[in-house]
């Protein structure tokens, strides 16, 4: 068996049930072939990065499947590159990490705990640097300030000190 | 006049001491990069969205390839930027 994973993204100009549409055509397709599908994830509306085709965000599905041989991807492919509905697509074969990746991402075990982690190392991040602003006295901030207006007079008395 | 003491409080002790590099993914076993999470993938990129070398990163050669992958696949997805201004 071998393992899969294609994410697309869908025009968002469709309307809701074109879009499911879409998503089912796929499914249906995949199906027909005899592959097994393992799941499928609606990522929804994201913001692109950069625009595709004059549009800033689009509608990600991602659906992992398992095949006997990879001679439906093709096939698939060319249905994802004739369709106008599709902007983006992306197929790629798992190995047994990714799959356990997977399989643990869908039972929470690795999404929760990262996003946890990490907007905590986050927000102390921030928090931190924001308390040492706010705690550190005025007459220490002040000067600072100063400094860096006075730019080009501050290495004339570092000058004269090394004379 | 600063004097020698006064010099040593002005510089960070710190600077000289170069911490030890690592590779976060042998470290806690991370074995399969995800392309569809930016969140993760930004911690290997710069402000202008290129992959940081594997000198900054401290990353093995298995890892570090594997995650140029992903932010590859990613680029390609629009997840994350191709060029990008202030990213972080």
């Amino acid at each position: 068996m071998l393992n899969y994973e294609v994410t697309f993204i869908v025009d968002p100009v469709l309307s809701g049930d074109e879009i499911k549409q879409t998503a089912q055509t796929y499914e249906d397709m995949l199906k027909a072939e005899g592959v097994s599908i393992t799941h499928i994830n609606e990522m929804g509306l994201r913001q692109l990065a950069y625009p595709i085709n004059k549009k800033f965000s689009g509608i990600y599905y991602c659906m992992e499947f398992a095949a006997e041989t990879g001679a439906s991807i093709p096939k698939m492919e060319l249905a994802f590159r004739r369709d106008e509905r599709i902007m983006r697509f992306l197929t790629v074969r798992l190995d047994k990490y990714g799959v356990k990746y997977n399989q643990d991402k869908r039972d929470g075990k690795i999404g929760v705990a990262k996003k946890i982690v990490k907007k905590a190392d986050k927000k102390s991040g921030r928090d931190n640097r924001s308390n040492n602003r706010d705690n550190r006295p005025p007459r220490a901030a002040a000067p600072k300030k100063q400094e860096p207006v006075k730019a080009t007079p501050a290495p004339a008395p570092a000058a004269q000190e090394e004379e | 006049m600063a004097t020698r003491d006064d010099i040593k409080f002005l510089s960070n002790p710190s600077i000289g001491l170069n911490r030890k590099k690592y590779c976060r993914f042998k470290k806690y076993g991370i074995k399969h990069i995800d392309y569809k999470d930016p969140d993760f993938l930004l911690q290997f990129i710069n402000e202008q969205g290129k992959i940081l070398p594997r000198r900054i990163t401290g990353n093995s050669l298995k890892y570090q390839k594997k995650m140029a992958t992903a932010i590859k696949r990613a680029r390609h997805l629009a997840i994350l930027p191709y060029v990008a201004d202030l990213l972080k």
